[in-house]
C-alpha cells in the first residue's frame, strides 16, 4: 500500500497502489491535504492499481472532497474497476464525485474545465 | 474471553500467548469436518490484513467466485474487524479480537432437480468491549446527511456485500459477536 504524487500542469494526480482502508487512510488524507495546503486545487485520485476501498477509505475521500471544494478546487476519481464502481454506486457516492474510466479522461476534463 | 495482558502490539509474544494467538486451521473432529481457521489478534488494525488473506485463501480453496474473494469478503471482513477493534475494543491493545471462519457444506435438495453441495462461508468476529447495537451502529443511504458523512457506512457495506449479517452479545460477559454469512454462487 503506497501513494505516489504526480504533479502535472493542470492537475495533481495521487496514485493509490493497493487498498485504501482503515490502516492507511490517515496517511492518504495527509498526503492530499499537504498538497492542498501548498496550493493544489484540481486533484485526481487514480485507483487503477487499487484492489478495494473500505468505509474508512470512502470517508477519507468524502472529507477531502469537502475540504477541496471549500478551497475552490475539485476532486476527481479515476481508474475504478467494476468492483470499485459498485462500491460507489452502493453508497451513492457516485453522486458526490465525478468518476472517470481512466486518468487521461479525468485530466482531459480538468483541462477543459480550467 | 480471557483478557490479554497490557502490551504494545509490536511487542513479541511469549510462548503461552503464541499458543493462543497464532492462527489455527484444519478440520474439527476428523477428516470429514469442514475446513476452518481461527485467529486471536490484538486490537491493532495492522493485524487485519493477515486475517483477510487467510479467510480469502479458505474461500478460494472452497471454490468461491473470484469477485467474492477479491472484493466482497475483504471489504466486509475489514469492516467487521475494524469495527471490533475500534468501536468494540476501543483500540485497547490489551483487548483481543477472536475470529472464527468456517466453510459449511450441505447437500443440495436433489428432489428439486439440483445436484452437488452448497458451500457457505461463516465468519464470527468477537470483541471484548461493552457491546453495541448493529442496527443503530451505522447510517443508511436514505439518511439526510448520508453523502456528507465521513463515517457510518461500515455496517451498510457489510450488509450489502454479505448474504446475512447478525450481531449478538455474550450472555453475562462483555463482548459482541458479528456473524457474516456468504453463500458460494
Amino acid at each position: 500500500m503506497s501513494f505516489l504524487v504526480v504533479k502535472g500542469a493542470d492537475a495533481l494526480v495521487v496514485e493509490v497502489d493497493g487498498q485504501l482502508v482503515v490502516t492507511n487512510r490517515q496517511e492518504f488524507k495527509q498526503v492530499v491535504l499537504d498538497e492542498v495546503e501548498q496550493g493544489a486545487r484540481s486533484i485526481v485520485v487514480d485507483f487503477a492499481r487499487s484492489a478495494y476501498i473500505d468505509s474508512s477509505g470512502l470517508g477519507a475521500l468524502v472529507s477531502l472532497g469537502k475540504r477541496i471544494r471549500e478551497s475552490g478546487g475539485d476532486l476527481r476519481l479515476a481508474g475504478l474497476n467494476e468492483d470499485l464502481r459498485t462500491l460507489f454506486e452502493l453508497t451513492r457516492l457516485d453522486a458526490l464525485f465525478p468518476l472517470y474510466a481512466t486518468r487521461a479522461d479525468a485530466l482531459a476534463d480538468a483541462t477543459a474545465g480550467r | 474471553m480471557q483478557r490479554a495482558p497490557t502490551r504494545s502490539p509490536t511487542q513479541p509474544l511469549d510462548a503461552e500467548e503464541m499458543a493462543t494467538r497464532i492462527p489455527r486451521s484444519g478440520h474439527r473432529g476428523g477428516g470429514s469436518s469442514p475446513p476452518h481457521r481461527e485467529w486471536i489478534i490484538a486490537s491493532d488494525v495492522t493485524a487485519i490484513n493477515g486475517v483477510i488473506e487467510g479467510v480469502v485463501a479458505l474461500c478460494s480453496g472452497a471454490g468461491f467466485s473470484a469477485r467474492h474473494c477479491r472484493f466482497n469478503i475483504p471489504v466486509a471482513l475489514t469492516e467487521a474487524l475494524s469495527n471490533a477493534i475500534i468501536r468494540g475494543n476501543g483500540n485497547d491493545v490489551a483487548r483481543c479480537v477472536r475470529v472464527r471462519s468456517q466453510i459449511e457444506l450441505a447437500a443440495r435438495d436433489r428432489t428439486a432437480g439440483s445436484s452437488g453441495i452448497f458451500a457457505t462461508l461463516v465468519v464470527e468476529v468477537t470483541d471484548e468491549g461493552d457491546g453495541f447495537d448493529l442496527a443503530t451502529a451505522g447510517s443508511r443511504p436514505d439518511a439526510a446527511d448520508w453523502l456528507e458523512r465521513e463515517d457510518g457506512r461500515g455496517v451498510f457495506l457489510m450488509q450489502a456485500l454479505m448474504d446475512r449479517v447478525e450481531c449478538t452479545r455474550g450472555a453475562g460477559a462483555p463482548g459482541n459477536t458479528v456473524r457474516l454469512v456468504l453463500h458460494r454462487t
